[in-house]
């Protein structure tokens, strides 16, 4: 169906859409956030990954469309038949081959990666309400069991703010995670779900009223992220952000020390100002809204410990 | 009156101001599909008026268009509408004006019922739009409604905007249900002597396929909402995790339907681009049969992968690799139809008409979703972007620049034939540049916000994002202006437009031998199909000389 110069042409064309593909999947790295866990790194290489087959695909395909577009216009009045092809059994075996080799080969490195992956511990949907040590028995999966942790915090979510708190049962508004170290993180929600992200660690998960999650992470890149609210939670969804510090470990044990035996100060919650005092929009509607929870108290030593 | 009717009786036509029949309770398909066709398209108009308003919102980085709980509410009915009562009953309408001319029947198997599905419609989204006058607006909680937060309504209020949404949708689903089984039955057994199955046009391929979707999974979100119904009103507990409920289980239940309503959209979309592609490149469709085959592929795999919309609720590891391999099986029959389509157009003798530019921009967009659609099922990377506007970016490349793209290919392509007349073709390349160009500065612009990390559904973000936002709010102003021309179009070429013969385009397929617009029982004679479908080399379509029709 072709003639020799036409499969050399096709060689070309293929050979350049390879580099060119490969190039666009390097630039992938540079169109995410910052690498501030392990996991990261993997999450990109998998983009990168899909990235440059992506590119090829897309890139081939077009192409082709823009080449036809450029010389095969027919005059106009000319309806006479393109090509005579009606049809050609091996191209067909050959495309459905192409996908189904190229899903096959996304779904192996996808799964690899996941496999790599130390961050979710979903073994609540096991075990409702109960702690996490009694039951271990029913995780069918080991990948679902997150590794120790040398460090927990308790993570409580409600509409619309978040609160921590430390081993040394010190309660505040900011997470505080140490550098290079795993940190075991129960999150537990009040009345409707939320999500649980930070874009620099690459990391997301829901959480449910009534099941406790849990997730580990390892952040390996210090600095001052966001944590966002990634689950459609109600009125003030968008406000539901906190500030998440990553610092060595002796900062971070010097933080909880001198934070624990500080005077407690109330923060502001967002949400709760707003609703005190709406801004100037300019058209209100006054719709109903849910009220914000009362504004916790930051900075807080707790005294009892069920919660 | 009587004059205007002799005289098409005489030319065997429908007389030419029959304009009230379109208010009328018709039971001619054909009416049927036109009333659809009319209705969808003005909630269409709603649908993207509401869409900017969001844009505006998002020009700037804090609220101060709208505020919070309308914004809320400004997504939900946009979601809503543009799903509900755009693109799914557009698609009825459309079906239900060429199914049964394309397989070469007098009308749908049940007529009467066909009125009542459409007529179910227009009262369902005028209750919908009702709740904008409640004192406590419209629905808050997203199109998907998930509990608990669809549950939190005002106190001592029976009826609320969460109330009527879900009673207006499942009225919707009802008229669909209704509709499917009309369609299914009518091309089963309605088919013309010697319309083998093989022999059907890819366009009633995907309506079959698409219309089974309805039958077996839209019984799973109407189930959905009657429970969300009775929690929200009723005091039960099904969703209620502070009762005996559990509200991922609403999840499952929503998206078993949800995730196949993606190619109840998309499907027929795809078969639009499979009935214009051909005919404007002069070629046969390559690869008719896996074409066909693949069309039901989609359908049969897509049951199974809803999951892939929940990797990050409590989702178990088995199921999110479970999931993640059924989801990425779609990618192959998908890529059979891409691959088909481009070696349909693969050294051919394109005519670059209107419909062409729509169905093959809509083609090559579909290309650029396909390949973020396979990302997205890559669960670790899907973790990342879930909820982000890279997905809004993704979907809206399927919904507006592929599927809303291949209906106006579709409306500019059958509108010769639908209304007897020939559009502009000035008009309609300019509609076709306004469209494809801020369409995709509109939806590209989405994606590096969601690879940055900012979230869908919120109503004011951290500064840093304010550029591409800007960029896509422009874009959506110009898109938003792209249906002026397009308006002003059909309109007047409906109006005054040139006659137009009965196959303009030289194209294959039976609706193309009877007139324009077709008489009351489509066919003078039920035609008897002796040839394959996409039958470009035969001179019949190939030389103006021989067609019999023309001028
Ligand atoms: C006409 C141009 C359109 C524009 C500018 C537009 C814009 C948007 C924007 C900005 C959002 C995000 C709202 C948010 O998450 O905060 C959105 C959501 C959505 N859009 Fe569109 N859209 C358009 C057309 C369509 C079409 C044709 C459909 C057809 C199905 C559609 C379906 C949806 C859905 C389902 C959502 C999700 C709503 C939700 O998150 O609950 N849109 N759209
Ligand atoms: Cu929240
Ligand atoms: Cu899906």
């Amino acid at each position: 169906m072709f003639s020799f110069w036409e499969y050399v042409l096709i060689a070309f064309y293929v050979a350049g859409l390879l580099i060119v593909s490969r190039w666009i999947g390097q630039q992938a790295f540079s169109w995410m956030p910052p690498q501030a866990t392990a996991e990261a790194q993997r999450v990109d290489d998998l983009f990168s990954f899909l990235v440059s087959i992506g590119a090829f695909i897309l890139l081939g395909l077009v192409g082709v469309m823009v080449y036809a577009i450029a010389f095969h216009r027919a005059p106009p009045e000319d309806y006479t038949e393109g090509h005579p092809s009606r049809g050609n059994g091996k191209l067909e075996i050959l495309w459905t081959a192409t996908p189904t080799l190229l899903v096959i080969w996304i779904a192996f490195q996808s799964f690899n990666i996941y496999q790599q992956l130390n961050i979710l511990g979903l073994n609540q949907i096991v075990h409702l309400h109960a702690p996490l040590e009694s039951a271990p028995a029913y995780a069918a999966n080991v990948s679902d069991i997150p590794k120790p942790a040398s460090e927990t915090i308790d993570v409580f979510v409600r509409q619309w703010d978040w609160s921590f708190r430390y081993s040394n049962n010190l309660t505040t508004k900011e997470l505080h995670l140490p550098l290079n170290r795993s940190t075991r993180l129960k999150m537990q929600a009040e009345k409707v779900i939320h999500g649980f992200y930070i874009p620099e660690f690459r990391l997301k998960q829901d959480i449910v009223p009534g099941r406790n999650i849990d997730i580990v992470i390892t952040p390996i890149r210090s600095g001052k992220y966001r944590l966002k609210d990634s689950q459609f939670s109600g009125t003030y969804f968008a406000l539901m952000e906190a500030d998440v510090y990553v610092e060595s470990l002796d900062k971070y044990n010097q933080w909880l020390a001198q934070t624990v035996s500080s005077e407690t100060t109330n923060t502001k919650n967002q949400a709760v100002a707003e609703n005190i005092q709406p801004p100037k929009t300019l058209f209100k509607s006054g719709w109903y809204t849910v009220a914000p929870a009362q504004p916790a108290v930051a900075n807080q030593r707790k005294i009892d410990n069920d919660t | 009156m009587t004059h205007d009717l002799s005289e098409a009786i005489a030319n065997n036509r429908e007389p030419e101001n029959n304009w009230r029949e379109y208010f009328s309770f018709s039971t001619d398909h054909k009416v049927i599909g036109v009333q659809y066709m009319v209705m969808t398209f003005i909630f269409f108009l709603l649908g993207g008026l509401l869409a900017m308003i969001i844009r505006a919102e998002l020009l700037t980085p804090e609220a101060n268009l709208v505020d919070r709980p309308l914004y809320n509410g400004l997504f939900t009915m946009h979601g809503t509408i543009m799903i509900f009562l755009w693109i799914i009953p557009f698609n009825a309408g459309l079906s239900n004006y060429l199914v049964p001319l394309m397989i070469g029947a007098r009308d749908m198997a049940f007529p009467l019922l066909n009125a009542i599905s459409f007529w179910i419609l227009p009262p369902a989204g005028l209750l919908l739009l009702s709740s904008f006058l409640l004192p406590n607006g419209t629905a808050q909680a997203g199109w998907w409604s998930y509990p608990p937060v669809s549950l939190q309504v005002p106190a001592g209020q029976l009826i609320n905007g969460q109330f009527i949404w879900i009673v207006s949708l499942v009225l919707i689903g009802i008229s669909s249900i209704m509709g499917a089984v009309n369609f299914v039955t009518t091309i089963f057994w309605m088919r013309s002597p010697g319309m083998t199955f093989f022999r059907m046009p890819v366009f009633v391929w995907s309506v079959f396929s698409a219309q089974l979707l309805q039958l077996i999974n839209l019984p799973s979100l109407t189930g959905a909402l009657i429970l969300l119904l009775l929690d929200l009103s009723f005091g039960t507990q099904f969703f209620k995790p502070e009762g005996s409920g559990d509200p991922i289980i609403y999840q499952h239940l929503f998206w078993f339907y949800s995730h196949p309503a993606v190619y109840i959209m998309a499907l027929p979309a795809f078969g639009i681009i499979a009935e214009v592609l051909p005919a404007f490149a002069r070629n046969p469709l390559f690869g008719y049969r896996s074409v066909a085959i693949a069309t039901l592929g989609i359908a049969g795999i897509s049951i199974f992968v809803w999951v892939h919309h929940m990797f990050t609720s409590a989702t178990p590891g088995w199921m999110r690799m479970t999931f993640m391999a059924t989801s990425m099986l779609v990618a192959i029959p998908t890529g059979v139809k891409a691959f088909a389509w481009t070696a349909t157009i693969w050294r051919s003798k394109l005519h670059l008409e209107t419909p062409m530019l729509f169905a093959m921009g809509g083609a090559a967009m579909f290309i650029f979703g396909g390949v973020t659609g396979v990302m997205l099922a890559a669960t670790p990377f899907d973790i990342h972007v879930n909820n982000t506007y890279f997905v809004v970016g993704h979907f809206h490349y399927i919904v507006f620049n592929t599927i809303t793209m291949a209906i106006f290919a579709g409306i500019y392509f059958w509108f010769p034939k639908i209304t007897g007349r020939m559009y502009a073709e000035g008009w309609g390349k300019l509609h076709f540049w306004l469209t494809f160009i801020p369409a995709n500065i509109t939806f590209f612009s989405m994606h590096p916000l969601g690879l940055q990390g900012m979230l869908r559904r919120i109503s004011s973000y951290d500064p840093q994002y304010q550029g591409w936002n800007v960029i896509a709010s422009l874009g959506s102003f110009l898109l938003g202006a792209s249906t002026l021309p397009f308006i002003a179009n059909i309109v007047g070429s409906w109006l005054y437009g040139a006659k137009a013969v009965d196959n303009p385009w030289h194209a294959t397929g039976l609706e193309w031998t009877t007139s324009s617009p077709p008489p009351r029982d489509n066919f003078e004679e039920i035609p008897i199909v002796k040839r394959p479908p996409y039958d470009y080399g035969d001179p019949k379509y190939s030389f103006v000389e021989n067609s019999d029709d023309d001028e």
